[in-house]
């Protein structure tokens, strides 16, 4: 059996942003914490008046489940079965307990992953849509697929917008989105990081909007910017200023879904930043004070140069988020009024599931997966992820 | 003499502080400003949900900013209790979540192992591929999946559609390849003497995964699991697809529909919001420290 002793590599794809893991801590709370959220739970489900969730329902579902696992242990059991007499029977291989360790992972990263995405190009090559949905009732042809792909480029990607629109837009998106949350967050993490009273009660209260299930949060500011009752426009009637109809303009529901995703985001920025802020060491900034540095100078000299291996990368991962933020997008405008707040992936997700144009949204999604694909690549460029695959 | 050396020394941790720091008071009363006016915008929407979840039913709609309403009642959480299928939602998304992650954490942990002890034949072009799922967006994956489990379903009779058994394998899988990622750079820290040791000492090599890899990994395997739920318990788009009818709601699902009516139900979705969002959040605070870790480590998906 040979040995990968490369505490190098992890190392290295740890490096992004530098924070170290306490392990032993976690591992020491957790079964106290999940007994304490489970026991709770368990209490509140025998709440007298509840009727939904019955005991009959209880065991069903958790039968249905059993099965189901039961059905996928005994087919991955044959699998390592023909496997042990394969390789280590018959074979004698060395690496014959590798594949066998391996065997359900792959295989159900082969079902799931790989087969689906090659699948979905098939898709992109048909005529699949509501009306060609069953078997028989559609096929697949390569004209079929440059329909599919020049009707993306050339024809509506939504019910009446066109690709090149959302495309801007959610650029236009992305970029507002991740720079308020750099800022933000920078400005948020540079006034923690010194010695301040209460530092720990306003650590936690900015990081909640993070804490929030992102579809809770989502909805409750989407009930926010109401016209009437929201409390977005009863404030503007309060400092003397007009209602604004947030979510029946396109301009104004833009802007209201900007400002939601920009209060989610921050707190992600401000704890990465954070972390790399306390990496810095006190001495540079000794130095420069010795030298009369002023604030501005040392930020821009020492400050700023410094976060850049923490800020860099959490910048890209911020930008693929924010271009992935189908939650924020199609859950208070869903993309309204009139298409003109979606962005490529709620698009993509309507011309799916509301239009039901699998063909032409598998082709768009391949256009997608491009777009972020290239995007993708400077962080693993920055991350250096790829050398720890290769080394 | 102990009352006499107290204030002393503070007096001395005081000059220290300001030495070093050099913030003027007028200053510290800005950074207060601005920390506690952020505090008010981050903690303000969250205070107006449970707000609203307090409001008796005939004041719902009101255009008044008090934050504790004047004649606060529970009238909201016992009617979602008691007319709406809310534990049932929660129900659904437990044991969704419970069982992708338990399963999940299987999967990666004997795959991660492979990895990273054996320079199996193909080792580095699955590692790219596990690097390539994290570059796909969870978005492109719905219509090939969506079409996949309708077709399986066809074929074999198993409902992937419209129970929550096809939610299950898909969580599974889109977690696998991240699980693998962290757990294969958690044993790699592990000296490959312990387990040389154990099998002269007599065991296999599956006897060494089990005995020392796996027990010396907990607090890593603890991390993948919290990873996994998390993901799946706040999942919306794929759900929505997969699920069609009430019964077999999640949670993220339910709060939605019972959102989607206004004027009726605005009362209800805040207490069904506040419900699920405290233990939510108290879970993410209390793991965020070691799950931001592992967010940066190498995921790309939103």
């Amino acid at each position: 059996m040979s040995s990968i002793t490369d505490s190098k590599t992890t190392s290295k794809l740890a490096r992004s942003p530098n924070i170290d893991v306490d392990w032993q801590g976690l591992s020491r709370n957790l079964p106290m914490f999940l007994l304490v959220v489970g026991v709770i739970w368990f209490l509140i489900s025998f709440f007298p008046m509840q009727k939904a969730l019955t005991t009959d329902y209880m065991v069903s579902s958790v039968t249905d489940v059993g099965n189901f696992l039961l059905g996928l242990v005994a087919f991955f059991a044959i699998i390592e079965i023909v496997l042990y007499i394969v390789l280590v029977r018959i074979l004698q291989w060395r690496y014959a307990l590798a594949y066998m360790l391996l065997a359900p992972g792959a295989i159900g990263l082969a079902t799931l992953f790989v087969y689906p995405f090659i699948y979905n190009i098939a898709i992109a090559f048909s005529n699949r849509s509501l009306q060609h949905f069953l078997p028989g009732a559609y096929d697949y042809s390569l004209d079929y697929g440059i329909t599919n792909f020049t009707s993306v480029f050339t024809g509506n990607v939504l019910h009446d917008t066109g690709f090149w629109e959302v495309f801007f837009r959610t650029w236009v998106w992305t970029i507002i989105n991740v720079t308020f949350h750099v800022l933000g967050g920078l400005g948020l993490a540079l006034l923690l990081n010194r010695r301040l009273a209460f530092k720990g009660v306003y650590r936690t209260i900015l990081v909640l909007p993070w804490a929030i299930p992102q579809v809770i949060a989502a909805l409750a500011l989407r009930g926010e910017f109401h016209y009437q009752y929201g409390f977005v426009n009863n404030m503007l009637v309060g400092i003397g200023l007009p209602r604004v109809e947030w979510l029946n303009e396109p301009i104004p529901a833009f802007i209201a879904a900007t400002i939601s995703n920009i209060w989610l985001g921050i707190p992600f920025m401000m704890v990465i930043i954070l972390g790399g802020l306390q990496s810095i060491a006190a001495e540079y900034y000794e130095a420069a004070e010795i030298d009369g540095a002023s604030g501005w100078q040392q930020f821009r000299s020492i400050t700023w140069p410094l976060l850049q291996p923490v800020v860099a990368p959490a910048t890209v991962l911020g930008t693929i988020w924010t271009f992935n933020a189908f939650n924020v997008i199609y859950l208070i405008t869903q993309g309204g009024p009139a298409e003109k707040t979606d962005i490529l992936v709620t698009a993509l997700f309507k011309a799916a599931f509301e239009f039901y144009r699998y063909g032409q949204g598998a082709a768009f999604a391949i256009v997608i997966f491009f777009v972020l694909f290239s995007v993708s690549a400077v962080y693993i460029r920055m991350t250096g992820a790829l050398k720890a695959v290769t080394e | 003499m102990s009352t006499q050396i107290k204030p002393r020394s503070s007096t001395l941790t005081q000059g220290l502080v300001r030495r070093t720091h050099g913030d003027s008071l007028l200053k510290r009363l800005i950074i207060h400003g601005i920390l506690i006016f952020s505090c008010i915008i981050a903690l303000y929407p969250v205070i107006r949900v449970f707000s609203v979840s307090l409001r008796p039913g005939d004041r719902l709609l009101t255009t008044s900013l008090d934050l504790i309403p004047a004649d606060a009642s529970w009238a909201n959480y016992q009617r979602l209790l008691s007319s709406t299928d809310f534990f049932l939602w929660v129900w659904n998304s437990l044991l969704i979540t419970i069982t992708t992650s338990i399963a999940g954490v299987i999967l990666a942990a004997t795959a991660a192992y492979a990895f990273s002890r054996w320079k199996f034949p193909g080792r580095v072009p699955g590692l790219m591929l596990l690097l390539t799922t994290q570059m796909v967006p969870a978005t492109m994956m719905l219509i090939p999946i969506y079409l996949m489990f309708v077709e399986i379903g066809r074929a074999t009779g198993l409902p992937l559609v419209g129970s929550y058994l096809g939610l299950i394998v898909a969580y599974m899988m889109g977690g696998v390849a991240f699980s693998i990622w962290i757990l294969k750079g958690y044993y790699d820290t592990i000296p490959i003497d312990l387990e040389e040791a154990a099998k002269i000492d007599g065991t296999t090599d599956l006897g060494a995964f089990y005995r020392i890899i796996l027990p010396l990994s907990t607090p890593a395997l603890a991390i993948v699991f919290l990873f996994n739920f998390t993901t799946a318990w706040v999942e919306y788009p794929l759900a929505r697809i997969i699920l069609p009818r009430s019964e077999v709601f999640t949670w993220a699902l339910g709060i939605r529909s019972l959102q989607a009516q206004f004027n009726t139900e605005w009362g209800t979705f805040a207490a069904a919001s506040v419900l699920v969002a405290i233990p939510t959040m108290a879970l993410f605070l209390w793991s965020s420290k070691w799950l931001i870790s592992g967010l940066t480590i190498g995921s790309v998906k939103g």
